[in-house]
């Protein structure tokens, strides 16, 4: 069966010489979510970037089957819906429903069909009350999942999250692992949160200096690298008998 | 914040709210060129124009007494350009310049609180003004609020580390500078940022729109007795 996202070695370098992606292979299975760890500035963001041509590198991309070219970059769109880390970024449009509806739009729906397929999204994420706010008028957990149902109205087939969790506060954070695990896509998520991988993801890859340098369950390559926020070493955790 | 009060008015429903942008953007350009062809002496036509405005208001259901204090936003130019007037001696010209420049201030105001922005830009672009300006409108609009936060928690974070004095007097100016360059910085990031979530969502350069206008019968006839009353009152 053909891989949703099939990546052979993907480089990339930016204007300023910062080598981001150094020769990176990566496959996605349908059905499959997969976390992606790494340093701030290991790559993570930018080789999601390429996945829907955002950033173009050398290397092979294929997604849905297409090889990624300028010609299949319109279909490719469609099937991969991206949420940015930073909402207000991805909330330009004046009124929520406005912009839930911007990519059905662009993808040829007419305003009717871009109506229906917004509120169809929005009751989705548990927003459609929100329809004729401002988006500035939410809060960051609403910003959220509203960005979500702009990229679910698209239906694609793929959801990449760029750090989803970020400005949540708890209750936020339980709610929109929730709502993730009701949506049928396949998942990339980058995140630097192992609680909230954990709770998506069976896979995680780790990025390290633009390369990908691990491919295991979530649970392993936490243990490798010892990426979690819990594993802080007994002489710097907080003790209340302690006095600095 | 003041846009976003305007906002809340704009999204009322009265009479003046259901009129067609379009109506109400050309009622507005007659009564600024009626406004602007009037002599300052003629105190009738300049008062028959404000009781319009209050009519407007009224009927609107929008706050009088608010919407005519925002509207006196305009008062810092047109006082100093009044004041230039009347030291060189045209006292006429002055008070004509306040006057006018502050009814046409409260009239966008009024158009402004009657129509929602989206609507209002796609009036304005229906009405050929150029489609990137209209853009660049909407933008400003939308980011306004999140660029006048992050400028408040540059204000707080500066303040809060303000605890010298002479470093309060001196410093003030500088650290107001080096912020503004700051915001313009992180605005440009922004821009590149909302244009990749854009990318994302399939866009091709052109933006889509939702609500297609309509100009029913009654907006024409709206437009029309608002023109011909004020075409008239100058007239006479």
């Amino acid at each position: 069966m053909t891989p949703l996202i099939e990546v052979r070695g993907l480089h990339f370098q930016y204007e300023d010489g910062t080598k981001a992606l150094d020769g990176v292979d990566f496959t996605l299975e349908r059905g499959e979510t997969v976390a992606l760890f790494g340093a701030n500035g290991s790559g993570k963001t930018t080789f999601v970037l390429h996945l829907n041509g955002i950033l173009r590198g050398e290397g092979n991309i294929s997604v849905c089957g297409m090889p990624l070219s300028k010609q299949t970059l319109p279909a490719i769109r469609a099937k991969i819906g991206m949420v940015f880390q930073d909402s207000d970024e991805q909330l330009f449009m004046p009124t929520v429903l406005e912009d839930v509806a911007f990519g059905p739009l662009n993808l040829g729906s007419t305003p009717h069909e871009a109506i229906h397929l917004a509120e169809a999204a929005l009751e989705q994420v548990g927003m459609q009350r929100a329809a004729g706010k401002a988006p500035y008028h939410l809060s960051a957990g609403e910003k959220k999942r509203v960005a979500l149902a702009g990229v679910l109205a698209m239906n694609p087939e793929i959801l990449v999250l760029d750090e989803p969790s970020t400005f949540l506060d708890p209750p936020g954070h339980s709610n929109l692992v929730h709502l993730l695990k009701t949506l049928p896509q396949s998942k990339l998520i980058i995140t630097h949160d192992t609680h909230f991988a954990a709770a998506l993801a069976g896979r995680a890859v780790f990025f390290e200096k633009g390369k990908l340098v691990a491919d295991g369950p979530v649970d392993e390559i936490v243990q490798q690298f010892h990426w979690s926020y819990s594993a802080l070493p007994d002489d710097l955790r907080y003790s209340a008998q302690r006095r600095f | 914040m003041h846009h976003v009060h305007v906002d809340h008015w704009s999204r009322g429903k009265s009479l003046l709210h259901a009129r067609d942008p379009r109506a109400k953007i050309l009622a507005l350009l007659v009564f600024l060129i009626v406004l602007a062809t009037t002599p300052a002496n003629a105190a009738l036509i300049l008062g028959i124009d404000a009781a319009v405005l209050v009519a407007g208001i009224l009927i609107a259901g929008l706050p009088l007494v608010r919407l005519l204090l925002r509207a006196m936003v305009v008062l810092p130019f047109s006082l100093t350009f009044g004041l230039i007037s009347w030291l060189a001696g045209d006292r006429l010209r002055a008070i004509g310049l306040v006057e006018k420049s502050y009814l046409s201030a409260a009239a966008v105001l009024l158009v402004v609180g009657t129509t929602a922005l989206p609507a209002l830009l796609n009036g304005l672009e229906k009405l050929g003004a150029p489609r990137m300006l209209v853009l660049v409108a909407q933008f400003i609009y939308r980011y306004l609020f999140v660029i006048s936060e992050q400028a408040q928690h540059m204000r707080l974070a500066a303040s809060s580390r303000q605890g010298d004095p002479r470093f309060h007097r001196k410093g003030r100016f500088r650290a107001a500078a080096g912020a503004l360059a700051v915001l313009f910085a992180r605005s440009y990031y922004r821009a590149d940022g909302i244009h990749r979530a854009m990318l994302a969502r399939a866009f091709t350069g052109r933006f889509p729109l939702l609500n297609s206008l309509r100009f029913r019968f009654s907006d024409g006839v709206f437009f029309l007795a608002a023109a011909a009353f004020l075409i008239l009152a100058r007239v006479q």
